[in-house]
């Protein structure tokens, strides 16, 4: 007891004692030192981060078709023609009703995944590398993969062939929207994509959760299985599920890989931003209506970014660090 | 130590119960092998129709009946994929490796330093700075991509190594992720260093740069996967063929008019191979860097 507050005064005296030992230059050197460390990244921060936004705003007050200095300042006509354009409201819904389905989905996956590779023993490196691997590949390869070979709606995709050794009829499962089978292959390609990411999150934070708790718990007369796992193991993964789900959102908010290769030709199932992508570089290069739609989208994101951390209780430990 | 009565009443019933309890986790670890197994494997398939599609002829992939590996393996699919003119396949893998490499070579310099002077160099306004940086952490980069689109392209930088790179490099996150690493770094360290005359500039390269290359490996490696497998911003900015980089050039294969199978899957075995070899040498630092990447606040 003693020493740890020794050893805390004694490392508090260091501290303050700390900027004394390099004052040959004194506060101007270190200035310049700061300056010249972060010079070159908050340059480049303002010239492709910051001037972006800011000229996205502009133009989404103007009229800028094939123009990006544009003249005629048209007020809020962008963002109501976005608002009242039924494909970008679509692809809102759309996008809101994927992250609402594919979040929990891949959350509970890579959860269950990691509490799989946590409890086995043997080729435990091997099975974790297996879930893992998927995450090297690149959404374009997978849709290729998933729309050529998997789900290719024809006699010869994996899927019919599976599903024909049952008895069951080719479906064609991009190519029709109704039933939307779509909304499988989307899903089951980020599944595969992104489960063994989060998996390595919640595998990481598994072994942090000290052994004496699970004693505890037994001792209290838990039994192992459902209740360990639902009164020890889930609670104390709580920051971390908070954190994934988070990422989890704001990876789905960005979907467009998978989107834009796998209903290429399609009116369906289009997420916003191919819809921003056909809107400021397609045929007509709106500018003004693409911004605009851009804004809106940002303001969406944020708003849920935040609401969901207000609600899980994120974004409190971001300071303290 | 002879056995009385009540001891071994008392052993007597937990030994039934133990057993049972062994049983039962035999049971549940043979299930819990089980479901493990089904997930890899099903995690595998991906996997296996690729090598399998790379390696057969069209009329064996389209074929009546399901075949299970190629009769005969046919690896001309792989000079005839660069010797197909209506893609520039090797172009494409030159512009991506370039890329790659550049990007991350770029975004560990720019990013650490910046990291480095916000956790480490004592600024009175450095807090401020800190927040202008996390405020971009709000704003994902894909939503930017028409702004960021038509400024490069009032650059010139449209079709360009220029255009495809720098724009990237400025990545809030991944400077947020070093000045959080810095601020653990043992600061005894660089004390010793600047004692011994060493400016901010000199301590960093020369101590602590080397005493922190697993960190830098671990964003590296993260980062080079990142930048190999971008697709949206290599789609706005390659509008010339010859700026194409991989995963444009497989995008444009599941659009042409002519689907040659074994050529589409061909490359995209390609695409992915130099990716997992990465994975197979780098995967310690991988996963440690996924780790640290999902270590937010």
């Amino acid at each position: 007891m003693s020493t740890t507050t020794t050893h805390g005064v004694a490392k508090g005296r260091a501290a303050e004692e700390t900027p004394a030992v390099p004052r040959r230059r004194g506060v101007r050197g270190r200035t310049l030192n700061f300056w010249l460390f972060t010079g070159p990244f908050l340059i480049g921060l303002a010239v492709f981060v910051y001037i972006p936004i800011g000229w996205s705003a502009y133009l989404s007050f103007f009229e800028a078709r094939y123009t990006v200095t544009p003249s005629t300042f048209v007020g809020f006509d962008n963002y109501a023609y976005m608002l009242t354009n039924e494909k970008f409201t679509d692809a809102l819904v759309t996008f809101t009703v994927f992250a609402a389905i594919v979040v929990p989905i891949t959350w509970a996956l890579s959860l269950g995944l990691a509490l799989m590779v946590h409890r086995i023993r043997f080729m435990k490196a091997f099975f974790r590398s297996v879930f893992f691997l998927p995450t090297a590949v690149s959404f374009v390869a997978a849709s290729l993969i998933w729309k050529m070979s998997i789900f290719s709606g024809v006699r010869f995709g994996l899927a019919n062939t599976v599903l024909s050794w049952f008895g069951i009829d080719n479906i064609a499962w991009l190519a029709n929207p109704d039933p939307p089978w779509y909304w499988l292959v989307i899903l089951t390609v980020r599944l595969w994509l992104q489960a063994g990411f989060y998996m390595i999150l919640f595998l990481a934070a598994l072994q942090n959760i000290p052994q004496e708790l699970y004693e505890a718990a037994a001792i209290d007369g838990a039994k192992p299985g459902w209740q360990t796992l639902r009164y020890v193991t889930l609670p104390q993964l709580r920051a971390t599920s908070t954190a994934v789900i988070l990422l989890l959102l704001v990876a789905a908010y960005q979907a467009f890989d998978e989107f834009f290769n796998l209903l290429a030709k399609t009116t369906w199932g289009r997420p916003p931003l191919v819809e921003l992508y056909y809107t400021a570089l397609g045929e007509n290069q709106d500018y003004g209506a693409g911004s605009a739609g851009a804004m809106i989208l940002t303001l969406l994101i944020c708003v849920v970014t935040l609401l969901q951390g207000k609600i899980m209780g994120f974004g409190r430990g971001e300071e303290s660090k | 130590m002879t056995t009385t009565a009540p001891p071994i009443k008392d052993t007597g019933s937990p030994i039934p119960k133990a057993r049972k309890v062994r049983r039962g986790s035999v049971v549940s670890s043979a299930g819990l092998y089980f479901a493990t197994g089904i997930a890899a494997f099903l995690f595998l398939v991906p996997f296996y129709l690729i090598v399998r599609n790379a390696l057969s002829t069209d009329a064996e992939i389209t074929g009546e009946n399901w075949k299970f590996f190629p009769t005969d393996i046919q690896w001309g699919n792989f000079s005839e994929l660069f010797d197909d003119p209506t893609v520039p396949y090797a172009t494409s893998l030159w512009n991506s490796a370039v890329v790659g490499v550049l990007h991350t070579v770029g975004t560990l310099l720019v990013c650490s330093l910046a990291g480095y002077g916000l956790a480490r160099i004592p600024y009175k306004h450095a807090n401020k700075i800190f927040y202008v940086v996390l405020v971009t952490l709000m704003v994902p980069a894909a939503v930017t991509f028409v702004p960021s689109f038509v400024l490069v392209s009032s650059l010139g930088w449209v079709s360009s190594f220029r255009g495809l790179i720098i724009p990237g490099l400025f990545s809030g996150f991944t400077c947020f992720l070093f000045r959080q690493y810095f601020l653990g770094f043992p600061k005894e360290l660089e004390e010793a260093a600047r004692v011994d005359g060493l400016s901010y500039w000199g301590a960093y390269w020369r101590v602590v740069v080397p005493n922190s290359l697993n960190f830098f490996a671990a964003i590296a490696t993260i980062t080079f996967i990142s930048g190999w497998n971008a697709f949206l911003w290599p789609l706005v900015i390659g509008q010339d063929q010859e700026a194409w980089t991989v995963q444009v050039a497989l995008s444009s294969y599941m659009t042409n008019q002519t689907v040659n199978f074994h050529l589409i899957f061909m490359a995209t075995a390609v695409s992915i191979l130099p990716l997992v070899l990465v994975f197979l040498f780098l995967q310690r630092w991988l996963v440690q860097g996924v780790a640290q990447t999902g270590i937010k606040g």
